[in-house]
């Protein structure tokens, strides 16, 4: 994510989608028993020429994208088609979703099509850095390309075997027809002539009519992993041997930047099974993905590296951040948010518009840092021979970690090779290879193949955490009430404290999620970045900086709307105001506004879409309806990842302040969808996870140590407390209509909606995160 | 030396008996569908039946095992085809799949031992088993699914 920066300009806005047509469509078939409830609402294409040319971000992506269906595709004698992936699965389908694109341009048959995951090279693949909610947004239309640029060739071979012109063949399932002839020839037969042709120009490609589409769009097409992940058989990290292996734990610093001060490993040493206790070298905060350091035990079982781990007698330096405290980093984001920062946006001027104010609306929310917790929690194994390391892990970014164990040790990448396994969930943590270099740095000291294991204390103690942050919010109200300025001030640690030293001050994509894009119709917009130093390390999280800014913003319109006495949803939908693609040079926003990384004129904020899924979550959840007593509904909405989500949360909150959730509403825009039922999926999953992350997910340092070590205090959404029925609606588009993200977006608004409709129900408002025992009684 | 049979096939250990299931399950039988997640009974990633209920592998020791028979994801079902695990591919409930194999355990010891439970007790007995992915709607449609074949 942070390993480039796109610098967008922008052209002109384009012209505004055409007519809405809302049908009902039931789409029972696509996913059965499984509450699904698709509102198809068709916007009708309104941009030619993106379709032939497609632009987004992914080529401004280090080593960008690549379309070269040799490198993608290749095709068996029996027909086999072999198709590879090269994002990382972490639970989002992506690992599905792209090669079912490929297949249905290419006209193969699903059934017939086997997967391969590549492993990390970018030179090779284009960017493999799975995050950003990018997957399908970047590589959608080049896994067309690959897919028509096979499917040519395909029809080129046989034409030339039939001696005819390719005018006169059609590709179609899995086989190429002479159109006058009836003569068919099997993709198989085609194989050998067709993948040596010379890769066909873009321009000279031919794409499927979307009504053409067999798998696409359609969420029939189950995960490639799905009858191994029930059987036990998908491999995950820790599920990679190699012969002669031994398995690893570390006891790592407790603060980040702590050293080794003394150390007796006999003990460990003694218990049966450990064969060797290694120091792993440290690094100080701003170290990258640098290992933390620490005493490793490596043994030939994880049990014995875990009782040899309870052995060791450690006592450790706890340097620079030894007296780290979270109580005492949240006052020091309350006083730096309470007063000027640094602008990052200003439209008109809020100061002046704030001063004459009739009244100013002011509130402040916080959040503590959160550790991503995936079920999966981090291994690699590594093995270091001969000048070579090749390693196998969950990592979300490959090439990066390949990059990083290279410099480490100060090889040549063409020395590293790095194998993606699946990921047992990713949030962010998995793009920082820590964990791998720690394996691959064991494997070179003891001369054999080394598994490092993490436990689950050792994850949540040792992340890369989501932001710790006060966002601080001023509301000028006119004499008639109208909101006529609005300042936001954000302290929030950034994750360039873990690449750099900490200056306080945040990235241009912390930046971009929710503080300068905000979308509200007001004259006077002033966003402004405040101080705000790190003590442990910083890094992105499922939805990163947009999941306090959305619960900043989304709250104190709530708050505001309860002040004035009117409907929330009705006073979002104001202060939302007109539907418009925002003029970014109007709305005061900075040249190098990061739009994520998108080009703006094809990706602009548009308020429209917004209000619609706004208006189709509300609609949907009965918004208005009068409910029993100790039940709310709350709502809010967040534009991230380019697409636009809205929830609306319906809580039922006990005498005792027990929080339940019997349903929620969740409205999504992302363009065209190329996989709905994963995209209920991701959905239904961020409902659970925004729920998790507001009612219980809080990572307290003391003395710069992580408090928090398990499920008993860092506990999760479960079984008997998820948001029971989580009702999706997508909204559908054609092709032309660009896909955006999807992973992340769901989760931004479901915090504020949650606590919003904890509001209603009881009258409590949550300004500071997690809910914890807030509403006990 | 301890005796105990694992997917039907009789098994000695003479290694530490404290050793959990888990451990004992993944690196000395090399049967990886059974999962690490917190390693203190608190996410139900490691689930394993022993004579038929489902106990938490990582907190049951090889010793506690003596003499039991224990299955694990991969011996659920000969061919993969437990009624859970059907149900569960039907309704496409995985999403990194992760925790699944620890819930289709419990999952399928909570059916044998309650047919056709109510959604209460489908909701408690699945309570123990997180997915940090957020798959329970689906975990409890499967659930019923198995048990009632809708
Ligand atoms: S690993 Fe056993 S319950 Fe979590
Ligand atoms: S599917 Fe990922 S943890 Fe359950």
């Amino acid at each position: 994510m942070l390993r480039h920066l796109n610098l967008q300009a922008t052209g002109s806005a384009q012209p505004s989608a055409g007519r809405t047509i809302i049908e009902n469509v039931s789409r029972r078939g696509f996913l059965k028993g499984t509450a699904a409830f698709a509102v198809v609402v068709q916007f009708l294409p309104f941009d030619a020429e993106a379709y032939e040319t497609y632009p987004h971000g992914g080529q401004s992506m280090p080593n960008g994208v690549v379309n070269n269906p040799l490198v993608f595709v290749s095709i068996d004698r029996d027909g086999t088609v072999t198709i590879k992936a090269h994002r990382s699965e972490m639970g989002t389908g992506s690992r599905t979703s792209i090669p079912m694109i490929v297949a249905d341009e290419m006209e193969a048959d699903w059934s017939r099509v086997r997967i391969v995951q590549a492993e990390g090279d970018e030179k090779k693949y284009g960017n493999q850095d799975t995050d950003g909610s990018r997957s399908l947004r970047h590589h959608i239309q080049p896994a067309r390309d690959i897919g028509a640029a096979v499917r040519r060739m395909l029809e080129e071979a046989a034409a030339k075997r039939w001696e005819t012109d390719v005018a006169n063949v059609q590709a179609v399932g899995h086989e190429v027809v002479h159109k006058t002839l009836g003569l068919r020839l099997g993709y198989g037969e085609l194989a050998e002539a067709a993948m040596a042709l010379p890769v066909p120009a873009r321009a000279d490609l031919r794409f499927k009519d979307e009504k053409e589409f067999r798998y696409i769009g359609k969420g029939q097409v189950k995960i490639v992993d799905l009858h191994d992940i029930t059987t036990g058989k998908a491999v995950y990290a820790a599920d990679v041997s190699l012969p002669g292996m031994l398995t690893a734990v570390v006891a790592r610093p407790p603060v980040v930047g702590g050293k080794v001060k003394s150390a007796d490993s006999a003990a460990a040493l003694a218990v049966p099974g450990v064969v060797n206790v290694v120091e792993i070298p440290g690094s100080p905060l701003g170290s990258k993905f640098k290992p933390l350091g620490g005493i490793a035990v490596v043994a030939r079982s994880t049990w014995a590296a875990l009782k040899g781990r309870d052995a060791l007698t450690i006592e450790w330096d706890a340097g620079p951040h030894g007296s780290a405290n979270t109580a005492d980093q949240e006052k020091e984001l309350r006083a730096s948010a309470g007063a000027p920062g640094a602008p990052v946006r200003d439209q008109g001027d809020a100061e002046a518009a704030l001063a004459s104010a009739a009244r100013v609306f002011t509130r402040e929310y916080y959040q503590p840092h959160m550790a991503h917790a995936p079920m999966e929690p981090p291994a690699a194994l590594a093995n270091f021979a001969d000048g070579k390391c090749e390693v196998w892990g969950c990592l979300q970014s490959p090439y990066g970690a390949r990059g990083d164990i290279a410099e480490f040790f100060g090889l040549g990448e063409e020395d590293v090779k790095v194998n993606v396994t699946l990921l047992g969930g990713g949030f962010g943590r998995k793009s920082k290879g820590d964990f791998a270099i720690e394996a691959a740095y064991l494997s070179r000291e003891v001369g054999a193949p080394v598994r490092v294991q993490w436990t689950r204390e050792d994850d949540i103690r040792h992340s890369f955490y989501h932001t710790t942050s006060v966002e601080k919010i001023d509301i000028g109200l006119d004499a008639n009430d109208k909101p006529v300025a609005w300042r936001h001030r954000s302290a929030a640690t950034s994750f360039l404290s873990t690449f750099a030293p900490d200056e306080g001050v945040q990235h241009p994509v912390e930046i971009g999620m929710g503080l300068e894009d905000m979308p509200f119709e007001i004259a006077n917009v002033r966003a402004e970045q405040c101080k705000a130093y790190a003590h442990t390390r910083v890094g992105w999280y499922r939805a990163v900086s947009n999941i306090p800014r959305a619960f900043a913003i989304q709250s104190i319109t709530a708050e505001l709307a309860d002040e004035l006495g009117r409907d929330q949803k009705d006073f979002l939908l104001e202060m939302i105001g007109t539907p418009r693609k925002l003029d970014w040079r109007a709305a005061g926003l900075p040249q190098e506004f990061w739009n994520n990384g998108e080009p703006y004129e094809h990706f602009p904020i548009d308020t429209g879409r917004l209000r619609h899924v706004i208006e189709l979550a509300a609609d949907k959840a009965g918004w208005g309806k009068s409910l029993p007593p100790g039940e709310g509904l709350g709502i809010a909405a967040h534009r991230s990842f380019v697409s636009y989500v809205a929830a609306v949360v319906r809580v039922k909150v006990g005498e005792d302040g027990t929080v339940s959730v019997p349903e929620t509403h969740i409205a999504i825009d992302c363009g065209f969808v190329a996989n709905p039922e994963r995209v209920q999926s991701q959905m239904q999953g961020a409902c659970v996870f925004g729920m998790t992350a507001a009612m219980y997910s809080g990572i307290t340092l003391e003395n710069g140590a992580v408090v928090e070590s398990n499920f008993h205090d860092y506990d999760m959404v479960r079984a008997d407390n998820f948001p029971q029925v989580a009702h999706t609606h997508i909204v559908e588009h054609p092709f032309a209509v660009h896909a955006t993200g999807v992973g992340e977006p769901g989760v931004p608004p479901i915090l504020p909606a949650l606590t919003n409709a904890i509001f209603n129900a009881t009258g409590k408002r949550i300004r500071n995160l997690p809910i914890g025992d807030q509403l006990q009684t | 030396m301890i005796s105990l049979t694992v997917n039907g096939v009789e098994r000695q250990f003479d290694g530490d008996p404290e050793t959990p299931l888990l451990w004992y399950i993944r690196d000395e039988l090399g049967l990886n569908g059974t999962k690490y997640g917190c390693g203190t009974g608190l996410c139900g990633a490691c689930t394993v039946h022993l004579d038929g209920q489902a106990v938490r592998g990582c907190l049951a020791t090889v010793a506690e095992a003596e003499g039991t028979s224990v299955s694990t994801i991969e011996g659920l079902s000969p061919d993969g085809n437990h009624p859970v695990q059907v149900a569960w591919r039907d309704l496409n409930v995985p999403q990194c799949g992760f925790c699944q194999t620890g819930q289709i355990m419990q999952a399928s010891a909570l059916l044998a031992a309650s047919p056709s439970p109510s959604d209460q007790e489908i909701l408690e007995g699945m309570q123990g088993n997180i997915c940090r992915c957020g798959c329970y709607q689906r975990i409890v449609g499967a659930v019923r699914r198995a048990s009632t074949g809708v």
